[in-house]
């Protein structure tokens, strides 16, 4: 596919978002929008204890409640056997889906799911989980990823046997799997090396912090029918993983996404919805779920914390000769933590020729993880970028050509694997170069670093239907829920290839009986995949469109052509006709054969790698320890920016999710495995006056694979802004932080132990 | 439960609800007045999302009871725009991207009006501080402020 | 679970007596912005609910003798927006001002936070170095007693069963007299005080600095007034030895525990920072006079 060459009408320009009006006037209506007559609420009874066996749970008195209609626990699940399927980015086991849901023989973290109740109001299902009697048999928990590993650690699964080393062990522990790519002879590569840097460094699981709570709405009917209403990032894994869990024909269930008020990987998983089709089933009546706040911080998928070590090393020059990392991520009650994502993107920007990366998964008594905005990728690059900048320090060289000097070009054998084709890179690292921000000058106690960031971007399997109307306006139809503005990008893709104006054409997601399966909104993939769905299928529209044109002119659809919204005769051979527009043909529609539906499956493939750099500049009290962010400039390759605003979007909020995960975000556990700060008043997001203007700064390297040359862009800007934090604060004090978050108490403990 | 008899107004419409003491103002919007746009993020005036204008100041609906509106003046999101002409603000907030899922894009909306109408020349640090009870976990804010700050000029006549 | 009930009295006396009656089970309603938090995660199931910004006298700032007598259901952004109270008092306003967002001003009360009896309550420390004094309503008549003395720990107050504080008595000042209140937060905004420091102090003619009380919060069990830091002020110019002093005596009183928000060594060092930068401010304030 080549890049289109003549001008665009639309492609790069920044109209209004199809859905706007809607979310500026609070008509859009989110999870927790939807009422239906007769409907109950469901709420969750969930564990206090970090680690507990369930002797017994007796339900009695919830159920002999007045308006208590249904109580359900792990009894009333299907039991499945352990099977991994692609979810997003990471993979998720179905057994271990299920004891999440609703824990079977033990309870595995504070917040885990022991039993779900509907009643007639939420002041009665509170009460009915009060009397839920529940007899534990509190075990020995752990926390740390570290002491996880231990092998005198309490034990959280006995049949785990850590996958990918030989021979596997005979005794279980904690440690789900091993991973490891490595390329040359490190030894030989560290021996070449005029410095080394090697540090350990740990960073902290952090929350997505969507602030719109986990909700469902769930409706079954006698015949075992459900409609599910939720706040998902894909509605077909919801209708997917419902079928698994619960023993449904997927043809059973029709999920509709609701508007989804943020995600970032967080709602690619259920927690609720089974629990709803549940009760609704035992009821007979629609059921509706809303997560509170806490619930969400304890129970829903932080990304994994992690302990890792890095070392590399280079030559005077800034030549990199070896670079080792091992990163161990915590996985929470179940494995499948971002480690092995985490171990291929560590050194992915580089063209090291010799590396070797250790990953381990590890289970703690924590919520297990869930995606998290390039999952695994920003704790492996805190790392990375970190050694990188102490490294460019001892060489004396600037961090910027020390990054230059290695960074990954079109041909690079990438550290996971392939080769690369045309990537932007170097020219982030151009950018940042010739940017103002890179050269203006501080003040005392400021602070200026740089760091960079990659993520894989994915492709994958989409469906697109584009409905031509009696008036020649059409309306899309795509499977993707739109978190950020995607309806937006993929009307501008069709209104491009049909040359009409963008007005003219509406978009709505589709529930999962309106359009064909489409993987869900994750990976970045959505304005690339189903981007290409739309293209194919807006071209599918243009062909039937150039057939009925060539059978009102009585000529062959051959010499037809479609230009500017017009079907034009090709040539002069083909005959005179006054050009036929989209309005006219669609006028003439029924007689002409029936109503005009382009429709597009595909199966994506080349998503374009992308990559970042970012600039900070800090300010540091050096008496209280804050870290004030003065300036911030993120560069990124976008392949094409189809609308630049949205684009510059996810570069600012990435940033300031990355800078939340630098400065202040924590999960704080009590000693005995509790959450501590299970709100946004101690889980400390971003607020608007912690931040500065985040400039956003597009660089385009386009995507050969997608007919506009886009990349997806909404992963990477997370990837670097921990290492460009703490390296603008090594710039600033000369104080090198390793721990994240770097809060106050912990930097002015650093700075008063002089670093 | 007994329920209490409440009169109110509501975007300058007289509203009468009924609700249990213990419903919040923005239980009561939502489940008694099936007015959705004001959201429920967090329940503890944490993250703004709830924001409305009770006898015009800014506050949480979540942390009013709904028996607290008997004879006040509520201002909702519902009713920011004027027939079919959206405020300023919602106008600039669609043309700069000043929202990506827009969950919180209400309760921002209500917070920035409320700014304008008391401060209509502020800086960007004040706009910031006004807002930070207003969380955004999409935008990073910057679009926001921007959007904001230009519209405060606008009404202005800059 | 019994029905909560509500009511909003128009009168103190009504107030008390619906308090009264209710038996240890009722909790009075200022701003809502603690109560309706503990509300709704279940911590407390009150039988009643006495909201109290239906009485008028709750709701005024009067002058009084130079001073100013504020009514205990007055809120953050009303007392924000009384110029003559921050003309005189702009320690206790900012203070006041820093609780929570816009949103939360609009609502949290002066008296609220007092009676909320958290130690890191930031009107507190500063009410105390003003040597603010409370006037207490209950079903045995009306008592004055000083800030200082309300909470008496995490969550606890010396109030009877039936008292409310009605309102809180801001002293007249003399000329060259200020005060500052500064606390840290990890973000700019929406935290609890880390730490909380109040200082107000008068300069004579010559700028001695003739008095001085400096308050701490969140630093132990309840803020905490601490005489040996003012010592460290009182009788000099308040220069930079004058500083470290107070800074010194300030991290000697910090009797702070180890929390999700801070540890003891953080928290002690930090109140001797704030100390040092709000008798900073104060002083400058107090010379501008």
């Amino acid at each position: 596919m080549a890049t289109e060459v003549k001008e665009l009408k639309w492609i790069g320009k920044r109209p209004i978002r199809p859905d706007g009006v809607d979310k500026v006037t609070g008509r859009a209506k989110f999870g927790a929008d939807l009422t239906l007559p007769g409907m109950l609420v469901g709420k969750v009874l969930r564990s206090p204890h970090a680690h507990a066996r369930i002797k017994s749970i007796d339900t009695t008195k919830a159920r002999a409640l007045a308006g208590v209609k249904a109580v359900v626990t792990s009894a009333d699940l299907p039991e499945l056997a352990s099977e991994w399927v692609p979810a997003g980015e990471l993979q998720i086991n179905f057994r271990d889906l299920s004891s999440n849901i609703l824990a079977r023989q033990k309870v595995f973290y504070d917040g885990h799911a022991v039993a779900a109740v509907a009643a007639t109001s939420a002041a009665l299902a509170k009460q009915a989980l009060a009397l839920i009697e529940v007899d534990y048999e509190v075990l020995p928990h752990v926390i740390d990823v570290v002491a996880a590993m231990q092998p005198e650690a309490p034990l959280l699964h006995d049949d785990l046997f850590t996958e990918g080393v030989t021979p596997t062990p005979e005794t279980p522990s904690n440690i789900a799997k091993r991973v490891e790519f490595a390329r040359g002879d490190l030894e030989a590569g560290f021996a070449q090396a005029d410095a080394v840097v090697e540090r350990d460094y740990t960073t902290k699981p952090v929350h997505q912090g969507y602030i719109e709570p986990h909700a469902v709405v769930a409706s079954t009917s006698e015949d075992g029918q459900s409609e599910v209403w939720c706040s998902t990032q894909g509605q077909f894994s919801v209708r997917f993983y419902i079928a698994k869990l619960l023993s449904m024909e997927i043809s059973q269930i029709r999920v509709t996404p609701s508007e989804i008020g943020g995600g970032f990987g967080g709602k690619t998983t259920v927690y609720l919805e089974p629990l709803a089709v549940l009760l609704s089933r035992q009821t007979g009546r629609p059921v509706k779920m809303v997560m509170t706040r806490a619930e969400v911080f304890r129970a829903t998928g932080p990304t994994s914390g992690a302990a890792l070590s890095v070392k590399i090393g280079a030559t005077k020059d800034g030549t990199v000769t070896a670079a080792e990392a091992t990163l161990r991520y915590q996985a929470g009650a179940f494995p499948g933590s971002p480690v092995q994502p985490g171990a291929m993107c560590a050194f992915a920007p580089y063209a090291f020729e010799t590396f070797k990366v250790v990953g381990y998964d590890v289970v703690v008594n924590r919520p297990k993880v869930a995606a998290y905005r390039a999952p695994g990728s920003p704790i492996a690059a805190f790392g990375v970028e970190s050694a990188l900048d102490e490294l460019a320090k001892r060489l004396e060289i600037d961090p910027l050509a020390l990054r230059e000097k290695n960074a990954a070009r079109e041909g690079t054998h990438a550290a996971y694997g392939p080769r690369y084709g045309p990537i932007g890179f170097v020219e982030t690292l151009q950018a940042v170069r010739e940017h103002p921000h890179y050269q203006a000058p501080l003040g005392p106690n400021q602070g200026r670093g740089i760091a960079s960031g990659f993520w894989f971007n994915i492709g994958g399997e989409s469906c697109a239907m584009l409905n031509v109307a009696e008036d020649g306006t059409v309306v899309v139809v795509s499977g993707n829920p739109d978190i950020g503005g995607s309806r937006a990008s993929l009307a501008m893709m069709a209104a491009e290839v049909l040359g009409i104006d963008f007005e003219r054409v509406r978009i709505i997601v589709g529930d999962t009986s309106t359009i064909g399966y489409t993987f869900l909104t994750g990976g970045s993939r959505v304005t690339f995949a189903t981007g290409m769905a739309v293209v194919q299928a807006a071209e599918d529209v243009v062909r039937q469109l150039r057939e009925r044109a060539a059978k009102v002119w009585e000529i062959s659809a051959d010499a037809v052509i479609w230009e500017d919204g017009q079907a034009h005769p090709a040539g002069a051979n083909a005959g005179e006709f006054e050009p036929l527009s989209l309005r006219d043909i669609a006028a003439e529609a029924g007689k002409t054969g029936g109503p005009i539906c382009g429709n597009a499956s595909l199966n994506a493939q080349g998503a374009g790698p992308g990559f970042g750099t970012h600039i900070c500049d800090v300010e540091v009290d050096k008496e209280t320890g804050r870290v004030t962010i003065l300036r911030y400039t993120a560069v990124q390759d976008a392949g094409r920016a189809v609308h630049p605003s949205y684009v510059e979007g996810q570069l600012q909020g990435g940033a300031a999710q990355g800078i939340g995960w630098a400065l202040n975000e924590e999960y704080v556990y009590d000693e005995d495995g509790r959450l501590q700060n299970p709100g946004f008043l101690d889980y400390r997001v971003p607020v608007a006056s912690d931040l500065p203007m985040i400039e956003a700064v597009i660089v385009e390297v386009p995507n050969p694979n997608h007919p506009y040359g886009v990349r997806g862009v909404g992963e990477v800007p997370i990837v670097p802004p921990m290492a460009a934090v703490a390296n603008a604060i090594e710039n600033a004090i000369g104080v090198r932080m390793c721990d994240l978050p770097m809060s106050p108490p912990r930097l002015l403990a650093a700075i008063d132990n002089g670093g | 439960m007994a329920k209490y008899h409440v009169s109110t107004s509501i975007n300058d419409e007289a509203v009468e609800f009924l609700c249990e003491p213990q419903q919040t103002l923005l239980d009561v919007l939502r489940d008694e007045l099936q007015l959705f746009g004001s959201k429920e993020g967090c329940s503890s005036g944490d993250c703004g999302a709830c924001s409305v204008m009770l006898d015009g100041r800014l506050v949480c609906a979540c942390l009013v009871l709904g028996v607290e509106a008997e004879g006040r003046a509520v201002e909702t999101i519902e009713g920011m725009a004027k027939g079919d002409q959206l405020h300023p603000l919602q106008q600039s907030f669609l043309e700069e991207a000043a929202l990506q899922c827009g969950v919180c894009t209400p309760g921002i909306l209500i917070a920035a009006k409320a700014l304008l109408e008391r401060n209509p020349n502020p800086t960007e640090t004040e706009v910031r501080y006004w807002l930070a009870g207003n969380l955004c976990r999409c935008t990073g804010y910057d679009k926001i402020v921007r959007s904001v700050l230009a519209v405060a000029e606008e009404m202005r006549g800059g | 679970m019994d029905a909560m009930q509500y009511e909003a009295p128009g009168s103190v006396d009504e107030a008390v007596a619906l308090l009264a009656a209710a038996d240890g089970a009722a909790w009075v309603l200022a701003g809502g912005t603690d109560l309706l938090v503990q509300l709704r995660a279940d911590l407390i199931e009150p039988g009643l609910v006495v909201d109290i910004k239906g009485i008028s006298e709750l709701r005024a700032i009067t002058p009084e003798n130079g001073g100013f007598r504020i009514g205990a259901a007055v809120t953050g952004a009303e007392l924000g927006e009384h110029e003559g109270v921050k003309a005189v008092w702009p320690g206790v306003v900012e203070a006041m001002e820093l609780i929570g967002s816009v949103q939360i001003q609009g609502r949290a009360t002066l008296g609220g936070n007092l009676c909320n009896a958290s130690p890191a309550a930031d009107s507190v420390p500063a009410l105390i170095a003003a040597e603010a004094l409370c006037s207490v309503v209950g079903p045995k008549g009306r008592r004055e007693v000083a800030v200082a003395e309300v909470a008496t720990g995490p969550g606890e107050t010396s109030l009877g069963p039936g008292e409310i504080v009605v309102d809180i008595l801001l002293p007249e000042r003399p000329a060259r007299a200020a005060d500052a209140y500064l606390r840290f937060i990890p973000r700019t905004e929406m935290d609890i005080a880390v730490v909380g420091v109040a200082v107000s102090l008068v300069l004579d003619e010559r700028g001695v600095c003739a008095q001085a009380r400096v308050a701490l919060g969140a630093v132990a069990p309840r803020a905490l007034l601490v005489p040996e830091a003012a010592a460290a002020l009182i009788g000099g110019t308040v220069d930079d030895d004058a500083l470290e002093r107070l800074a010194a005596a300030a991290r000697a009183a910090c009797r702070p525990i180890d929390d999700m928000r801070g540890t003891v060594a953080y928290r002690t060092k930090v109140a001797g920072v704030l100390a040092r930068r709000a008798a900073g401010i104060a002083l400058a304030r107090a010379r501008s006079e």
